[in-house]
């Protein structure tokens, strides 16, 4: 295990996670994506605190990615929900309200 | 067998897991199994954690990403008004340039990996990483905790405001 594969790692799932973001239509499965690539966020950062600085600071910083992996999960559940109420369906494609 | 083999050996497993399980979040037909699909991920990126060092956030990530996914799977049995397990679902859109942007990312991020040259380990870990990020937490960093705080209530708030059926100036008495 070196800082090298752990970022190859990192990449493949930051990479899965973008293709994720990108293609799907359902709110849900796009936010999945997201937490995929912040998933490779961590990933990345845990590899680079403990192979190149190992103070406190790096994992301060890794706490506070994975706070706002929570807040992402918290408001993308609640954009969901309101989608859901106020149209009836949980589709990006079909969120439109803001297209002329 | 040495223990740095094993470690070697535990983290290309979670390693291959994390990116397998990762990548069948959007390959299985079904939203549930993409959920523990992404949960598997997630755990296995946890282990890497405790592997690296990272004893208390390794945790941290396994317990909160497992209570996440099974809030998740609950999110879409109430939502959907059916058994996820057996709803098929194939709903993408832009595949070819996803699939492109997708990899692009991997190539350029994986190259930046192997190509930049990664400066030596500078100091050691402390002897109790987790004591050291408690105290760092509240001493020296706790302005990061300070502004954290805030940031959680306002998306408690507006989570809850948003999902309500009654909106902010909505009374409730209209038909």
């Amino acid at each position: 295990m070196i800082l090298e594969t752990v970022l190859l790692v990192a990449a493949a799932l930051f990479a899965v996670g973008l293709y994720g973001a990108l293609s799907q239509q359902v709110v849900v499965m796009v936010m999945m994506g997201l937490e995929l690539m912040i998933n490779g966020v961590i990933l990345a950062l845990g590899g680079l605190w403990w192979f190149l600085a190992p103070d406190p600071s790096g994992q301060v910083l890794l706490l506070v990615v994975v706070a706002a992996m929570t807040v992402e999960m918290a408001m993308g559940f609640a954009v969901a929900t309101l989608l859901h109420r106020q149209a009836g369906h949980d589709m990006t494609d079909m969120a439109t309200e803001l297209r002329r | 067998m040495s223990p740095d083999l094993w470690a070697d050996l535990a983290f290309w497993a979670c390693g291959v897991v994390a990116v397998l399980a990762g990548a069948a979040v959007f390959y299985v037909d079904s939203m549930a199994r993409a959920t523990y699909a992404l949960a598997l991920s997630f755990v296995a990126v946890g282990v890497v954690l405790l592997l690296l060092g990272q004893a208390y956030l390794g945790a941290v990530v396994v317990l909160m990403m497992v209570m996440e996914m099974a809030v998740m799977a609950v999110y879409m049995v109430m939502f959907m008004g059916m058994n996820p397990a057996l709803m098929p679902m194939s709903m993408v859109h832009s595949h070819r340039a996803a699939i492109g942007a997708g990899v692009g990312a991997f190539l350029l991020l994986g190259a930046g990996a192997l190509l930049v040259p990664w400066p030596e380990r500078r100091g050691a870990p402390d002897p109790d990483v987790t004591a050291a990020l408690g105290e760092a937490t509240m001493g020296s960093h706790m302005l990061v905790m300070v502004a954290i705080s805030p940031v959680m209530v306002a998306t408690i708030v507006a989570g809850v405001v948003l999902s309500l059926h009654r909106g902010r100036y909505d009374r409730g008495d209209r038909p």
